[in-house]
């Protein structure tokens, strides 16, 4: 399950609410993203921001979240998932992302997560800009990021039964 | 319908000075790579935001699409910096 919204979340109400009453899942991993009050950006980078605001594209958002998604439940054993992804204007604490795996054993639930997380980061139409005193600077994309999503190019090791 | 539209996103937005636009570019127009040569005679701002496609992302019918991909009228095409979200 996929939402894009403006509004804010409660991860442990989201939690709840989506295994209830599934007593075949035995592990849930929940990935919580937030709004670090320290700039990424260049020159500006360890000074602190004022806010973010985060610019999307209607319709394929959506469309490349519930693919990524989709990728993850055809390669893990996974009972149920949810991925919420803010956009708009968000202060430093504020809540950004929330990815949920749920399955019956834990290590399906775990790499399925940080899959999901490694490439939503890289493929996922959001872009973020910092306000900071010195301006706003658009957040440039992560060689680190495009490294931990190429990882999972190669077939992952059959999860545990 | 003869037409594109093109989005533009991020700092390729404050460049062009438009986030939407609607184009007819000639017949000649038939690959993303074409159709960027022909947006930047549009402004200044155009030539700019284009410059360095090596900072540029692109996307066809909200597929993710390269710059020897086709376009054709019709289409839906957004122009935007690598992603940054999560």
């Amino acid at each position: 399950m996929i939402r894009v919204q403006r509004e804010d979340f409660d991860p442990a109400e989201e939690a709840r609410a989506l295994v209830e009453g599934d007593h075949g899942i035995g592990g849930v991993v929940t990935f919580t993203g937030l709004v670090r009050e320290m700039a990424d950006v260049g020159g500006d980078a360890d000074r602190p921001i004022s806010g973010m605001t985060l610019e999307h594209y209607p319709g394929m958002t959506e469309k490349m979240l519930a693919r990524i998604e989709a990728q993850a439940l055809e390669r893990w054993p996974i009972s149920a998932s949810l991925i919420i992804h803010r956009y708009g204007d968000l202060e430093p604490g504020d809540r950004i992302v929330f990815v949920l795996t749920a399955s019956a054993h834990r290590q399906a639930a775990y790499e399925a997560n940080m899959f999901l997380v490694d490439w939503l980061k890289t493929k996922a139409p959001f872009w973020k800009r910092e306000d900071a005193e010195t301006g706003a600077h658009w957040v440039e994309a992560r060689g680190s990021d495009s490294e931990a999503a190429a990882r999972w190019t190669d077939a992952p090791p059959k999860a545990a039964e | 319908m003869s037409e594109m539209k093109l989005l533009y996103f991020a700092w390729l937005r404050n460049k062009t000075g438009t986030g939407q636009e609607t184009i007819s570019p000639p017949a000649e127009v038939r690959t993303l790579g074409g159709l960027v040569e022909w947006l930047k005679t549009r402004s200044p701002g155009h030539a700019e935001a284009l410059a360095d496609l090596s900072m540029v992302s692109f996307a066809v019918n909200q597929e993710y699409a390269e710059v020897g991909d086709p376009v054709k009228p019709g289409d839906e095409i957004a122009l935007f910096p690598p992603v940054t979200g999560g």
